[in-house]
Order: C-alpha cells, then structure tokens, then sequence
C-alpha cells in the first residue's frame, strides 16, 4: 500500500502564547511540535506498510520550520517527505491548504491518504475530508482502525459518547486519525541518521499557486476569551491552599 | 430574494438529536438580528414526523428531504442530497450542530459547492452588515471572529451548548412542512457502514457520583495516578479522567469524561492537570462546583471553573488530601 500522511507543525501544548500587534494571529516565536493526531496517523502509516508491504510518504505544508516534523517521520521510518514550504501556508483556508496538496501530489498514486483529525491550532477538522472531495475519493473520520479487506478496507469510525461503527469502503481514499489509535514508536538512532538520506521533494507556493484561491475566510480578530464565570483563585503556599480548599469544600460546595 | 438562514437538524435513525434545539435557538438568533428568513430541514428517509416536531418552532418553512439512500448515515449520500436541494433553494447561511456526523459530511459538502464551512462556532456576531462567528482556536486559547466570503452558502457549525435548547422559540402556529425527494443515483454513496456498537459493558456509572477526581496529562506518569486515588478516596469520590490518559492505559476506558467518554454532573469535580479542550468541558461543565488545579495560570480550565489554584498538583494534592482526612474526622 502506497500511503500520503499530512502533518502538521503547531505550537507546543505547554508555549505560552502570545497574540502579535494585529490583534489577528499568534506571535510565531514559540516552540513547535508535530500536531498530536498527525503523529498518530504517521504510526498507523507505518504499521500499514509493515503489514502489507508499500511506501509511506508523508507531507507538511509550512515555512521552513516545519521540516523538523518531516525530518522525525524519516527517522521514525517514513520513505520520502514532501515539503510544501512557504510561510503563506501557514494562513490558508483549509479549502486551500487542500487544494495545494492535491496540487503538490496530482503525479503521484496513492491508495491511501491519512490525516489528523484536527489541528490543534485552527482546528477547523475539515483539510482531509475537502482533500478527498477535490481527489473524488470516499472518505471517513475519526478512525480508530483500518483492516485490509477483499473489496479495499474495513474501518472503525468513533463516535460519540463512547459508540463505534465499522465502515467498509473501496481504496483510493481519505482517512482522518483520531489520537489513541495505536502507540506512538520512538525514532531510533539508526533512523534518525537515515533519515538524512531520503528524498524530500520541496514545493513552492508558485507551483500550486494556480490551484489556490482568495480564503473564503478570515480571522478578523483573535483575542482571548471572556469569562463567563466568577472564579476564585486561592493563593498562598500549598498547605495554605490546601486549607482553604477544604473550607470551601466544607462550607460553600458542602461536599464534606 | 429574502436572504435564507436554513438550519439542518439532525436525525439518527429516525430520531431528532437534540441538540438541533441549540441550532434552532442560533438561528432564530441570528434572524432576529439580521431580518433574513429562518427556514429548517430535516434529512433522512421516513423522517416526517421530525419535519412535523420542528414544524412546531418560531421557523418559516420545514423541509423534509427524502431518499431511501439516505439511510443509513454516509456522507456521499447526505452531501449529496444536500447539494441537490441547495441548488434548488440556496441559503445564505446552513447552520447545523457541530456533531461527529455533520463534521464527517459538511466539509465535504461545502466544498462540492465551491464554499466554505466555519466549524465549531460559539457565537455570532451581526456588526454593521457583516456576520461574524466566534469560534475557539489553539484548544480554547484564544477565540477568532471570523467573517466569510464567496458566493455562500455559507456552512457554520456550532459547539454543543454554545445556545440553549431552552430558549428555542415556539412559533404561533405549525410551520408549512414540504417533503422534498431527491434522487440518490446508484454508486454515489461508496461506503458501507455496518451497526453501530458500544465497545464494552460500563463497569462504572459516573453519571451517579457525587464526587469527581479527574486526572489529566498534568499527572505525567502512570504510577502518579495513585495519588489522586488517594485524593479520591480521601472524599468519597470516584476516580476519571481526560482522554490521553485512558488512551494510555492508566485508567479504563469507561472513567473518560468527554464527548467521546461519559458525561457527569457531580455536586463536585476537581481536575487535576487537565487544560480544559472543549471535548473534555463538554463531559463535565454541568458539574455544581468545579475546581482547577493547574500550573498554567492561562489553561482554559480555569474559565469554567469555580475555584482555581495555579500552582504545581504535586505540590498541593499530598496536604489537600491531608486536610479532607482531618475535616472528616
Ligand atoms: C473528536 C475528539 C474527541 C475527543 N474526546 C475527548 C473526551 O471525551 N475527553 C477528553 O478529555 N478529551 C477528548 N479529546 C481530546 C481533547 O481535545 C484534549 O486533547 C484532551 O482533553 C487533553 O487532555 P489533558 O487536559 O489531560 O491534557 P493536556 O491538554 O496536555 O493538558 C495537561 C494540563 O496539565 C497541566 N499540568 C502539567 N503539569 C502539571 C502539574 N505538575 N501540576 C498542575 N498542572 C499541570 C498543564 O498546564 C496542562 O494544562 C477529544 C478530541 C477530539 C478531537
């Protein structure tokens, strides 16, 4: 099985962040790491090639930072990384951001294409399902497994408050990984010193540009949220806190 | 042309979800502020009586879209559908509930009509002319406002409980309903899904605790969660926590809290180390009282929560659990 994984770089969980002067984005001077889901679908990528034998190519569309979560899927043992590197990515859409990677991949002949779920940063949980609609590819979301089976696969699809569903469907198609599908492998030190060896193919904003539209939307203004509710912060050392804690616990919430 | 808001509720297997109720609220919202027509729709095969349930609604017109494919669920036969009808009847703005089913289609959707869909929206804004939606970024970091273009329709989904299924209003007689057939052609819909299923009996019940003690990812290593057993024990409460954790193995799957775990209202729920992402709010938000233990003074947590202490877990947790011992005697 030949498979695409689309990654992507987002703040650290732990970075504080801060918004820059037009109130619109973040300040890009945090530390990044690879979006959490996107990591798992990397796995999977990889035990499906284990099993049935294939390629495991993966893609990030971000400036040049973000070739760090290419490097470490090499060295976890990806075959090849495309890089679609400008730092405009970063504010596309997620049409557009779908439409470049179907424009960076349009020579290449996948049986599977898996994403994240989500981004832990815009979140919008849409760039696989679109990218699947623009390929003409069936799709599913929030996957917890993927079996080979006679007719292409067979999946198992989350759903809420702790229901499944198994879903046949024909391959070539798109899949969204949820996180917790499998556990996370670490990069080995043989890996990471291949991992300086394979290919990455760089793309640059003018290739796919033809294929990029105006973002049907726009942050005007991010900022950080309103309190709805009245809260009281305890402060002091720890058995202070402790202390008053309890006294609320008593006398306000009367749980004890 | 009246400028059309249409709301899709949303049915399984014959059943309304009600959570379209928050959606109906958000939409008599946005036609009160913006004068545009509210319109619903329901779609499925043999929904009637849902048309007929939201036909009861301050809305101007049901529709009832109909095709035998449409059950079950997929998503190439409800975009499809959907598709087909919009073309007929185009809205300015869909507004649908932000829920596992609408996102696996409505990208899809969107994009087979050449627009856009603005996912997982809190609230709406109508400022000079222009409709704003705010909607969460970085896991509830920040909120955006955001504004579309395009020729529309524009899709927005909205976070469950952003508006309240009690406030939906009662219209002053039963809205015209009209049944709308749509032709599904054989080999649109490719995936086949198969019975839905819950994964294992419960061996908990958390919807009955009184008292909550849920870890998060704050509490690093596995052998860790003994102390918040401890915390837990020391209260008379019930041990849960955030899904990374039961993804991991610390805790079974069944004390998760959270849209795709259980959903509690305890007297008391006190978090450990959990930042509060909106998956995890929704499980637990109706609790009374709430405390936050986090050492990130910025964690979204501490929005909801009643009281806070910023501070390391390990460090107040061993004379917390000191101090419940003594009150109790
Ligand atoms: C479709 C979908 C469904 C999901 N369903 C669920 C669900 O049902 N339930 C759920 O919980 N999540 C769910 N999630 C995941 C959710 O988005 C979050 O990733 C998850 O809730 C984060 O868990 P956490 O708060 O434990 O971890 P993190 O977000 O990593 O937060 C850890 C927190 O611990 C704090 N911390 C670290 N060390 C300490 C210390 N020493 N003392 C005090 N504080 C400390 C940090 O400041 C941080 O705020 C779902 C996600 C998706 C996309």
């Amino acid at each position: 099985m030949k498979i695409l994984v689309c990654m992507k770089q987002v703040p650290q969980k732990d970075a504080p962040l801060k918004l820059n002067e037009a109130g619109t984005w973040i300040r890009e001077d945090v530390s990044y790491e690879v979006n959490e889901p996107d990591a798992f679908a990397l796995e999977e990528a990889l035990r499906q090639k284990e099993k049935h034998t294939g390629e495991v190519v993966v893609l990030t569309a971000g400036p040049a930072r973000a070739q760090q979560v290419l490097r470490e899927a090499l060295a976890k043992g990806a075959d090849r990384a495309i890089h679609l590197e400008d730092a405009a990515f970063v504010g596309l859409d997620a049409y557009n951001t779908a439409r470049a990677i179907a424009a960076a991949i349009k020579d290449e002949k996948f049986d599977l294409i898996f994403t994240g779920l989500q981004s832990d940063d815009y979140g919008y949980a849409q760039t696989g399902v679109i990218l699947a609609q623009i390929q003409g590819w069936p799709h599913a979301t929030i996957i917890m497994q993927i079996e080979k089976n006679e007719g292409g696969i067979r999946v198992k699809r989350e759903l809420e408050a702790g229901f499944f569903q198994f879903v046949d469907m024909p391959l070539p198609a798109v899949l969204t990984i949820q996180s917790g599908i499998n556990k996370l492998r670490y990069a080995t030190l043989i890996g990471i010193k291949q991992a300086k060896t394979k290919p990455l193919r760089k793309v640059t904003m003018t290739e796919v540009q033809a294929a990029v539209g105006g973002n049907l939307q726009k942050i005007e203004k991010l900022y950080v949220p309103q309190k709805s509710k009245n809260t009281e912060f305890l402060e002091g050392p720890p058995a202070e806190v402790a202390k008053k804690l309890v006294e609320k616990l008593k006398n306000e919430v009367r749980v004890l | 042309m009246t400028d059309i808001i249409l709301v899709v509720v949303e049915q399984r297997e014959g059943k309304l979800n009600r959570v379209s109720w928050e959606t109906i609220t958000a939409g008599q919202a946005i036609a009160a502020q913006t004068g545009w027509t509210l319109e619903a729709a329901v779609v499925g095969s043999g929904v009637g009586t849902i048309a007929g349930e939201v036909a009861a609604k301050k809305v101007a017109k049901v529709y009832d879209i109909e095709s035998a494919k449409l059950e079950p669920y997929t998503p190439d036969a409800f975009s499809h559908a959907l598709k087909e009808f919009l073309t007929k009847h185009p809205a300015k703005v869909v507004l649908m509930p932000h829920t596992y089913q609408v996102r696996d289609f409505v990208p899809k959707l969107a994009t087979s009509l050449h627009t856009t869909a603005v996912s997982d929206v809190i609230g709406c804004k109508y400022d000079g002319g222009k409709l704003l939606f705010t909607r969460q970024m970085f896991q509830g970091k920040f909120v955006a406002d955001v504004s579309f273009a395009g020729a529309g329709p524009c899709f927005v989904t909205f976070q469950n409980g952003s508006f309240r299924a009690d406030k939906v209003e009662a219209g002053a007689s039963a809205a015209p309903v009209e049944t709308v057939n749509v032709d599904v052609p054989d080999g649109v819909v490719r995936n086949k899904p198969q019975e839905v299923f819950k994964e294992a009996k419960q061996a908990v019940d958390l919807t009955q605790a009184e008292i909550i003690v849920s870890v998060g990812r704050g509490i690093k290593e596995q052998k860790n969660i003994e102390l918040a057993k401890q915390l837990a024990d020391a209260l008379g409460g019930e041990i849960a926590a955030s899904r990374p954790i039961c993804d991991n193995g610390w805790l079974p799957m069944d004390r998760q809290i959270g849209s795709s775990g259980q959903t509690v209202a305890p007297k008391l729920y006190l978090a450990l180390g959990i930042s509060g992402a909106i998956q995890h709010i929704v499980g637990m938000k109706g609790a009374k009282s709430i405390v936050a233990i986090n050492k990130d003074s910025e964690a979204p947590i501490f929005e909801i929560a009643d009281y806070a202490v910023v501070g390391n877990l390990f460090d107040i947790v061993p004379p917390l659990i000191e101090e419940v011992k003594k009150a109790k005697g």
